[in-house]
């Protein structure tokens, strides 16, 4: 096992290819947002590199593609123009966070907008990147300003990334402003070690229940909200059933003879 | 649970505090911890549900009372989760459907077209999803909401003593459920829209049959509407109880009827149109009452717009016959189109001879595609649709494999049940019964 010849040891004292590198030219169907690594952004965020396939583990390299290098790559920051009603928002955001003293770069991190076709179409989603410590200065000032105006909320979201170091837990919220008929998602990002994030619950009461379920779920930690309890699970039930790293559970199932193995041992593709 | 380690969970009080051993929250439901506190004094805590005809499920309710006034309600939830957001993790993005359509069971098209649609915009084919298989959707998923709120308005007479509404209401919605019979094979947890398109085109004949059908969802409508909308028992019963004016709504998060009631004419079909909502005349009743009569009347009101809405998609369904119900992208679409055969068993034989006799190409195209699945572009995509219960939000992420790495489902039944309390507190114990029915919520999309 601990040989030189397991799938993914002998690749891992490589550097890490970029998405481009690996894919070649499909690199553009097959990443979304890799547009706009030439573009003079960051560039596609790479969350996650991926060795071998079919989930095999300590053998040798007995499919052939042991040697599989995929880099998981989301979508990253977006340049300006935005296109549509995203550059005034901004624009806007970050004067009333000025306002209220804030620095707009202090607070906003990225700004992501996914895709980014040209022109600009009604599927494109905007995201801010938002630091925690100025996540309810951000809220409040999405719900309150006139021009943005993100009155309703439609809760939290919990995803796990556990290879993105230092920001493992992600918390993502989608706003609504009925009165403009616009929607934006903003995405907080917390190391696993220190997994806090403010609570909303002021701003939007709505989060109560969706920031239970995010703790529930993730283990993330919505510091000074009014009752942080378990909502799904039983109060004493140990670990976050979302995460990554807890297993899917199950056991094999025997029909006319063959064994059907749970889900999370069968072979996997990506 | 709140294991000292975090500051966040809200700490014991008093002598209590052991850091040793695990505490409980009130708020999470704990029967002892409440009734520990009520002990010597002057209230009494009754604790109604998990396993109470009256709550839809099994939805639990602690209730404090003060005589028959409710002087603070609690709801816990949590007995229906089954870990389908987790298990759709493990399935292929065609699979997912299977398992979102049984998260709320008396709206399952609804999550398989939000799903859906959150897929086709990761894909990046939301233009090429054929119109039929759009109007399909249109189609199946109003007569699921007439369906949805059908059930509402039956259970909700039911609880109330009322058992003809609550036949009338079911024998209604048996007619529309023949229908999703005769299309999908099966009257609930369908997996009948797939990313794409639809899975199978709708059966010959079926335009037909739904307008056989209509007539009669009109007349038990009319008669629901005669027994309950003028009945002075029930204005009693209804009217002024549960109120949630707009501002409690907003800052609560609750849409649908709920919402409508309250006056906002908020509805996603108009606010962020899709599959073509956009196309299609109908209109938003609302009311300014906010009230759980209201809330009656408006859900009556909504399904005769959403039979507008079908008697357009019929018309359409007659233009746009035998055009492609599916992507025409093979490394997306199924394969086959299923056909039933002489002995009712679903299956496409031509297909079946097709890979097996003559196209070993085919054949490896076809294992692979159902055994692997298609691969989704890594990003994350939000799509919300007007589900009968408010406003359902898909939150899919993909990592570029051919498994959804997250699927958040943004529950309306879930969020609308924070509302309990407020609109219950200081009330009569016989109206938390009326509040919570005029909420609709369905556990099963509750708990996920």
């Amino acid at each position: 096992m601990s040989d030189g010849t397991t799938a993914g040891g002998s690749a891992s004292d490589k550097p890490v290819p970029q998405p481009e590198e690996v894919l070649g030219p499909r690199s553009r169907e097959l990443v979304s947002g890799s547009e706009q690594a030439g573009r003079g952004g960051r560039g596609p965020e790479v969350v996650e590199v991926r060795r071998g396939m079919f989930g095999v583990q300590g053998s040798g390299d007995t499919s052939g593609y042991g040697g599989l290098v995929q880099p998981v790559a989301m979508p990253g920051a977006a340049t300006r123009p935005y296109g549509g009603w995203f550059d005034e928002a901004v624009d806007v955001l970050a004067e009333v966070l000025g306002e209220a003293g804030v620095a707009f770069a202090d607070a906003i991190e990225r700004v992501v907008v996914d895709p980014q076709p040209d022109p600009p179409d009604v599927l494109a989603e905007l995201t801010l990147d938002v630091a925690r410590e100025h996540l309810v200065a951000v809220c409040r000032a999405l719900r309150d300003d006139q021009d943005l105006r993100f009155e309703l909320s439609l809760g939290v979201s919990g995803v796990h990334y556990p290879h993105d170091a230092g920001r493992e837990l992600h918390a993502v919220y989608h706003l609504t402003s009925v009165t403009h008929g616009r929607r934006i998602r903003l995405e907080v990002a917390v190391p696993d070690a220190d997994p806090h994030v403010p609570s909303t619950t002021s701003v939007y009461p709505t989060n109560d229940w969706h920031e239970r379920e995010t703790w529930d779920f993730f283990g993330i930690v919505f510091d000074d909200h009014p009752g942080l309890a378990r909502i799904e699970m039983p109060d004493d039930w140990p670990g976050h059933p979302q995460r990554k790293d807890y297993p899917l559970g199950g056991i094999p199932v025997e029909y006319k003879g063959a064994t059907v193995p749970p889900p999370d041992t069968r072979r996997q593709y990506s | 649970m709140s294991t000292g380690t975090f500051s966040a969970t809200r700490p014991p009080t008093g002598d209590e505090f052991d850091p040793g051993i695990p505490g409980f929250e009130a708020s999470g439901g704990d029967w002892d911890e409440i009734a520990r506190e009520a002990v010597g004094e002057e209230r009494i805590v009754v604790n109604m549900g998990p396993q109470h005809p009256s709550t839809h499920g099994v939805l639990r309710l602690m209730l404090e009372i003060d005589g028959e006034t409710v002087t603070e309600a609690r709801c816990g939830i949590g007995y229906l989760h089954t870990g389908i957001e987790k298990n759709m993790e493990f399935r292929t993005w065609t699979q997912g459907t299977t398992f979102c359509t049984r998260m709320d069971y008396l709206a399952p098209l609804f999550q398989e077209s939000a799903y859906c649609l959150a897929t086709e915009r990761l894909l990046g084919i939301t233009d090429d999803v054929p119109e039929r298989a759009s109007i399909i959707r249109v189609l199946m998923m109003e007569l699921n909401r007439v369906a949805s709120h059908l059930v509402c308005l039956g259970t909700g007479g039911n609880e109330m003593g009322a058992t003809t509404v609550m036949t009338i209401g079911f024998t209604a919605r048996e007619e529309i459920l023949r229908l999703f019979e005769a299309v999908t094979g099966l009257r609930m947890n369908h997996a009948y829209v797939r990313p794409g398109g639809v899975a199978q085109d709708v059966p010959d004949g079926f335009v037909d049959q739904v307008r056989a059908a209509m007539p009669k969802v009109r007349h038990y409508l009319g008669q629901l509407g005669d027994l309950m909308l003028a009945n002075p028992i029930f204005k009693a019963r209804l009217t002024d109880v549960g109120v949630l004016n707009l501002a409690g709504c907003m800052a609560l998060g609750v849409t649908g009827p709920v919402l409508r009631s309250a006056g906002l004419p908020y509805d996603v079909r108009k606010a962020f149109p899709y599959s073509g909502y956009e196309t299609y005349d109908f209109d938003v009743p609302t009311s300014t009452d906010a009230d759980c009569y209201s809330r009656v009347v408006l859900r009556i009101e909504e399904c005769y717009q959403s039979l507008r809405i079908v008697e357009q998609a019929l018309a359409r369904l007659e233009d746009t016959a035998g055009a492609a119900v599916m992507v025409a992208d093979k490394k997306i679409a199924w394969p086959a189109q299923l056909a039933v055969g002489a002995d009712g068993q679903g299956n496409s034989l031509d297909h079946i001879r097709q890979i097996m006799g003559t196209s070993m190409e085919a054949l490896i195209h076809h294992f692979k595609l159902v055994t692997e699945g298609f691969r989704v572009p890594a990003g994350q995509v939000w799509q919300t649709v007007e589900h009968p219960r408010g406003e359902l939000g898909v939150h899919a992420v993909s990592d570029g494999g051919t498994k959804p790495y997250r699927a958040h489902f943004r529950d309306p039944s879930f969020n609308n049940l924070q509302a309990v309390s407020v609109m219950c507190e200081g009330g009569q114990v016989a109206d938390v019964v009326v509040a919570v029915a005029s909420l609709d919520p369905v556990l099963g999309g509750v708990d996920r």
